[in-house]
């Protein structure tokens, strides 16, 4: 069949999120003189030495795996602005503002390019600290899931993803209960007309 | 902030990124995929768009072959690869889903035009031959077996609720010809549904089987099908001959009421 890893039609998997997220631009200092390549997804370099330049995410780390670059890694990841992101977190509950697809980039980052990042184990638990802070607030947030819209601000692509399916059947749950209150089901009282000398319970219809 | 104008400078060049290249064909690509995989229905088929894309994977396809024939140095080769790779997997991975969804919705998606538009020509031809293999490999196990009534897979998809509520008056005179009854065993002298009465008589030893009968009985809920029979209203009248026959949508089975009119 022409199936891919999830059963449910609607869901990305974690490696797909990824993909998407590899596409993010990030900055690189080459350590080799290349010319410029032609994608089908865009067009990128002339790469000189020593010279930085932004590239996507899967290239970066296609040339770091073969020991042509070194990545910069994002403003964003600097240890003063996690620790204050993470501050922020515990202390409201709003989510602080982080780049969409923090997780997979971070993640990338520790896994291919751990000598160009300072100071990495701090920085690595600190964004772990904020991954469970944040995740934690999602779960408290489901709980007070109502009918109405739902809006939470600054989420990221990872958690988006883990809950999308299942808010997406909640609302419609929640759609369908509270329809049910307006209009009252007109199969069953038709069901009732014929006055029949039954022993047998009735069998109700499966409403369509 | 120091922190903060990081991110507002990192946020700015994306966005102006972002501008400039959502028109490429790849992101415009990535957003019928994530479109087509997150929405419920199938969505249109962006003809011009996949025929773009196929068009640089195959220039893509050709510059490789031509790197890999001047030996040109292995690196940007493979990056090359890299970036037909992740083409290829956009273009095939949107492609699947769509034919994912078809699978699913199949007898809806060919009964209903809105839908039926939304798909190239090749799905269309897809979801034909998968109606017809269903159809042969269900006709060959299960509905040859099943009396006329039922052989048609349409009737009995549970996708469609119209076809399931099919049902048959009979004139009199053609009462040899109804196949698989379910019979009540209960009799009723009149049968009440809106504005109209009915009366129905049942005599277990008059009705005709001309096929296996199913073990089911039905309750009396099952008459209230006969509220579309008010088309035919002049096949019914007083007294005790009257008829109609109509499908059950949930168990297959036929419910009967007839008698002849001798």
């Amino acid at each position: 069949m022409a199936g891919q890893s999830d059963s449910h039609l609607s869901l990305f998997s974690p490696e797909e999120v990824e993909f998407m997220a590899e596409d993010e631009l990030v900055e690189i200092v080459p350590n080799l003189r290349m010319d410029s390549l032609n994608f089908i997804c865009g067009d990128y370099g002339p790469f000189y030495p020593q010279i930085a330049t932004q590239v996507p995410f899967w290239l970066a780390v296609a040339l770091k795996k073969r020991g042509k670059c070194t990545i910069r890694p994002p403003q964003w990841m600097s240890i003063e602005n996690l620790t204050q992101v993470l501050e922020g977190e515990r202390d409201s509950h709003a989510f602080q503002p982080l780049p969409f697809h923090y997780v997979e980039i971070s993640r990338l980052l520790f896994d291919h390019a751990r000598e160009d990042i300072p100071d990495i184990y701090m920085v690595r638990s600190l964004v772990e600290d904020i991954r469970d802070v944040r995740f934690h607030k999602v779960e408290t947030n489901l709980e007070k899931f109502t009918a109405s819209t739902v809006t939470w601000k600054n989420m990221s692509a990872m958690e988006v993803n883990i809950i999308r399916a299942f808010s997406g059947r909640a609302l419609q749950a929640f759609y369908k209960h509270e329809n049910e209150q307006v209009m009252p089901d007109t199969d069953r009282t038709q069901d009732r007309q014929p006055q029949i000398p039954t022993i047998r319970p009735k069998r109700n219809l499966k409403p369509r | 902030m120091a922190t903060g104008s990081g991110e507002e400078s990192t946020s700015a060049i994306m966005d102006d990124y972002e501008t400039l290249i959502s028109t490429t064909d790849v992101e415009l690509l990535k957003r019928a995929w994530r479109n087509e995989k997150a929405a419920p229905e199938i969505l249109q088929y962006e003809s011009s768009l996949v025929q773009r894309i196929k068009e640089q994977i195959e220039l893509a396809e050709q510059n490789v072959e031509m790197f890999e024939a001047d030996s040109i140095d292995p690196l940007t080769v493979s990056l090359y690869q890299m970036d037909l790779d992740r083409t290829q997997f956009l273009l095939r991975s949107y492609l699947r889903v769509r034919l994912q969804k078809i699978e699913e919705y199949l007898f809806h998606i060919l009964k209903t035009d809105e839908y039926l538009n939304r798909l190239s020509k090749q799905e269309q031809m897809f979801a034909r031959r998968c109606t017809d293999d269903l159809g042969n490999h269900l006709d060959e196990t299960v509905l040859s077996k099943l009396p006329d009534n039922y052989q048609s897979i349409l009737k009995q998809s549970i996708t469609s609720e119209e076809d399931d509520m099919d049902f048959l008056a009979f004139d009199c005179d053609k009462v040899q010809e109804v196949a698989d009854l379910i019979i009540f065993p209960w009799s009723y002298s009149s049968y009440s549904y809106g504005r109209h009465t009915y009366k129905i008589m049942i005599r277990l030893n008059e009705f005709i089987f001309t096929r296996k009968t199913h073990g089911n009985y039905r309750d009396g809920a099952r008459f209230t099908y006969l509220c579309m029979l008010q088309v035919h209203k002049e096949a019914f009248g007083e007294g005790e001959n009257r008829f109609g026959v109509s499908i059950d949508p949930t168990t297959l089975i036929i419910v009967v009421v007839i008698n002849n009119r001798k």
